[in-house]
């Protein structure tokens, strides 16, 4: 059960303290974390242990977080979890929205910790080949893709789920919060900050206008659904 | 016109007298007419001549309100017209003057020369006498009339000859006696009765003296008139007759200087008007450009602009009131960036308070986590070492949240982040989150007007926290008794209501609350570990969205906390849909008038608490009555928890149900200290 859940963690945080027990609490957990502690050499850590999650302090002594974060998810889908000390929103989105996954507000529990990596680390093990079609989308589930006429189009896995999520029910409205439970793996809803700034970055990626969605359509008051194929 | 418009003025008064009474019944109409028509006259035509005023003052509107809003031109239309009226008042007097000091002289000279024409016409007459006697002693008389005929004619041409132009002579017969001949004469074609007034003509019939008068020398031959002073006298022909000799003098002259002061006058006293008018609006220019300057200064800076300043010219009072103004205007701008600048250190200060501190409280955390998942492999003192820790820490934990909250409140950089959301959904959340602390309380939760949606824009976040605070501590005061949700929604106003049935408020506790760090009872065990934070910061969060948390309770008798939220953010409110004090509250179900002891006190805490709440206030009576209108189709389904509790009462709305205690409820404030609040809760509740 637990086999699958192993991954290489890398931890982008200049205290030493809490890499420290980051380390434990992920080694106790079964992952294998590997630190840096300074923003600049972030990205050389990153390509050096190719890991599967990235946990990353966003106030770092030279780069800060949110351009280390740019700079992995350019060359990288990688889930990045961002550990932070503000929960305003002006700080969350700016992190979110320079590329991270999802976000845990310090001080958190091991145990809120741990969950969030595995949700993130999640991925069902043998996907069923399937395709789906969300507007004038081709999903191929199985292989990772999303194709636009033959050409195609580069999603992060989180932004992937999110936008399998949408098309497998494209009758269903979704709300934040089931959503947040279906991509994002909660239990309890969070913050439904997440679902709009990633809806806002698969827009941005999917939509021919991102000012007039398409494929992703908000249902005022409500949430969010598949636009018609 | 005129004729019109003077006769139109009692007639409007009238008409508008006698409209507030005859305006709808034909029969006040009549009376109306008769009034009018018999009183005033002419009122007849009164509608008309309303529409005819109305279309007349209708295009002056326009320059009524310049004439109220533009002080220079008040100034300048006064100045022109008090100076006209001096100057014509001026001008009255000096005419007078003048016409006085030219007529006096004429009138001297003309008096002594008619006193002159007057004794050499009787020297004349007696010389005549004199020769005719001696001619013959007893004369016939159509001789002597003869003579007396020609001798007249000759008098006046004699004595008119004398004047060369400078007057004229008129003989005319003594009162009504016109035969022997004497009829009028004149001289140089003069008229002589047209030119004599009548009454001067009595006045020297009925004495011997002279007498004069003003007139108009009136010509036979095509001349024109002119003014003159007449000057008579009865004077005896040589036949020792009366007749009346009069000279004229023309006063053309005089007239002729008269008319040119009166021109020269009226055009210095037009140029006087002219540039006085001109003066005024020059000097008020002065004073109003620089007023209006600072009016348009000071809204701009009202507006936020702080840095506009008036320009300053001079030493006088108007650049004292620009150099008063622009150092307002500085010192305002600096208290302000002041206050922006405290503002911002203040919020800076939370935000690194925050990152400093957390970061090692979550190293502690997760220390102190692995430690209490290994307790059970330490002996018992470092065991329970280690839970308390783990209890003390998330303590901590969240006071440091509630501290870092609430401090963003004051430092006003809390955001709302308001969508449309429906507040069923929030509420569900919240309750099916309370449920396991309901269940180790033995508490049922119910919700209450979930079936249709209670849509309002919110920030979902904020909305929740509050609920969840509002329903935790009803769980947690609620003695294990029923906790009931309600939600409604009406007017521009949605609201969610949480009741419970525990120990309740004392008589003001519903306004103590929701201060910083105020518990119900010190000696109270705390079994959730509150941070006495929860509802001041709920308050804020009400607040920040426009909207009221309050508090309703009573001893024994459960509370209720009320949440109300504008149904779009930038609404204001003015109601809410579920009255504060609940139906089954001890006083609603006349539990008073039963003669249990009155101990119960109710009070609120408006959340927005600003300036205008007062008129908000005020001003919530119609709204009200809107609310009461929609509230039966909530109340149905409304409270309260037991049915057995309710008392039924008149299917009249909760209106006659908070009428009815209204009494009681001065008797109620005199039980405990009114307070400033919760006054106006009470004036809110008593809706």
């Amino acid at each position: 059960m637990m086999s699958f859940m192993k991954g290489r963690v890398l931890v982008v945080d200049d205290d030493t303290a809490l890499a420290e027990m980051l380390g434990i609490v992920l080694r106790g957990e079964g992952f294998e974390p590997s630190f840096v502690a300074d923003g600049d050499k972030a990205l050389a850590a990153f390509r050096e242990t190719k890991p599967d999650l990235v946990l990353l302090d966003l106030m770092l002594p030279g780069r800060d977080g949110i351009e280390v974060c740019r700079l992995i998810r350019a060359e990288s889908g990688v889930p990045i979890v961002m550990l932070t000390a503000k929960s305003d929103t002006v700080d969350v989105v700016v992190g979110l929205e320079s590329g991270a996954d999802d976000y845990i507000v310090k001080p958190f529990k091991p145990k809120e910790l741990v969950a969030r990596i595995r949700a993130r680390l999640r991925r069902s093990e043998e996907p069923a080949p399937e395709q789906l079609a969300i507007g004038d989308l081709v999903i191929d589930v199985a292989g990772h893709s999303v194709k636009r006429d033959g050409q195609s189009i580069a999603l992060t896995p989180l932004e992937f789920d999110l936008l399998v999520a949408l098309a497998r029910k494209p009758w269903q409205v979704f709300t934040r919060e089931v959503l947040l439970e279906q991509v994002w793996g909660y239990r309890h809803a969070a913050d439904t900050r997440l679902v709009n700034v990633h809806v806002q970055r698969l827009r941005s990626k999917v939509e021919k206008d991102p000012e007039r969605p398409e494929i992703v359509v908000t249902v005022r008051g409500v949430g969010y659904k598949a636009g018609p194929s | 016109m005129s004729g019109d418009s003077a006769a139109s003025a009692p007639g409007r008064s009238g008409s508008r007298g006698g409209r507030p009474v005859g305006r709808g019944t034909a029969g006040s109409r009549w009376g109306r007419f008769l009034e009018g028509g018999l009183l005033q006259g002419g009122v007849q035509g009164s509608p008309v001549l309303r529409l005819f005023m109305r279309w007349v003052r209708r295009p002056l509107l326009p320059v009524m309100r310049l004439w109220r809003r533009n002080i220079q031109l008040k100034v300048v239309v006064t100045t022109l017209l008090m100076s006209l009226g001096v100057v014509l008042l001026l001008g009255f007097v000096v005419i007078g003057q003048v016409r006085n000091g030219l007529l006096d002289a004429k009138v001297k000279a003309s008096q002594s020369q008619a006193t002159g024409g007057f004794s050499a016409a009787k020297q004349t007459a007696d010389e005549a006498s004199a020769a005719g006697t001696g001619d013959d002693g007893t004369a016939t008389d159509g001789r002597s009339e003869q003579n007396v005929i020609q001798w007249m004619s000759d008098l006046v041409e004699q004595l008119s000859s004398g004047g060369q132009g400078a007057f004229e002579v008129v003989t005319l017969p003594a009162g009504g006696d016109s035969g022997g001949g004497r009829g009028p004469r004149a001289s140089n074609y003069v008229d002589p009765t047209a030119s004599v007034p009548e009454n001067l003509r009595e006045r020297i019939d009925s004495s011997t003296a002279a007498a004069q008068s003003y007139t108009r020398i009136i010509y036979n031959a095509d001349k024109e008139s002119q003014p003159a002073l007449v000057i008579g006298k009865q004077v005896n022909d040589p036949n020792g007759d009366p007749y009346q000799l009069y000279y004229l003098f023309p006063l053309t002259q005089e007239e002729k200087s008269l008319s040119l002061v009166k021109g020269t006058l009226a055009t210095a006293g037009l140029f006087v008007v002219v540039l006085l008018g001109a003066i005024a609006w020059l000097v008020v220019r002065q004073v109003v450009t620089p007023v209006r300057m600072a009016a348009g200064i000071a809204e701009r800076l009202s507006a936020g602009r702080l840095q506009e300043r008036m320009k300053v010219t001079g030493e006088d009072d108007i650049a004292r009131l620009g150099e008063a103004f622009n150092k307002m205007a500085q010192n305002l701008q600096l208290k302000i960036q002041q206050l922006e600048d405290l503002s911002r250190m203040q919020r800076r200060f939370v935000s690194d308070v925050s990152h400093e501190l957390r970061t090692p409280l979550t190293t502690v955390r997760m220390a102190a986590d692995v430690i209490h998942e290994a307790r059970e492999d330490f002996d018992p003192v470092t065991a329970r070492s280690a839970e308390l820790l783990a209890d003390q820490l998330d303590r901590f934990e969240s006071l440091l949240a509630d501290l870092l909250e609430i401090s963003r409140f004051d430092a006003g950089a809390a955001a709302l982040e308001a969508e449309p959301i429906d507040l069923r959904e929030v509420v569900r959340r919240v309750v099916s989150g309370a449920e396991p602390l309901a269940e180790r309380k033995g508490t049922t939760i119910r919700l209450v007007g979930d079936q249709q949606p209670v849509v309002a824009e919110a920030d979902a976040r904020r909305v929740e926290r509050v609920l969840r605070n509002l329903v935790v501590n009803a769980v947690e005061h609620g003695e294990g008794r029923d906790v009931v949700v309600k939600l409604a929604a009406a007017g521009g106003a949605v609201a969610v209501a949480v009741r419970d049935y525990g120990v309740g408020l004392k008589p003001g506790e519903a306004t103590r609350v929701f201060s910083r760090f105020w518990r119900a009872d010190p000696a109270r065990a705390r079994t959730t570990g509150g941070t006495g934070l929860g509802l001041s910061i709920a308050l804020e969060d009400a607040r920040l969205h426009g909207g009221w948390l309050q508090a309703w309770g009573e001893p024994g008798g459960g509370s209720q906390f009320r949440l109300t939220l504008p149904r779009t953010a930038d609404e204001p409110l003015r109601g809410s849909p579920i009255p504060l004090e609940p139906k089954d509250s001890r006083r609603n179900r006349g539990l008073d008038d039963a003669g249990l002891p009155r101990g119960e006190k109710s009070a609120t805490v408006p959340a927005q608490q600003t300036a205008d709440q007062a008129s908000a206030m005020a001003s919530r009576d119609p709204i009200a009555g809107r609310l009461n209108g929609a509230a039966p189709t909530a109340d149905p389904t409304a409270l309260p928890g037991n049915g057995a509790r309710v008392v039924p009462r008149p299917a009249s709305g909760p209106r006659r149900q908070d009428d009815a205690p209204a009494g009681e409820r001065a008797r109620g404030e005199d039980a405990g200290p009114p307070e400033g609040p919760s006054r106006q809760g009470e004036a809110f509740r008593g809706r």
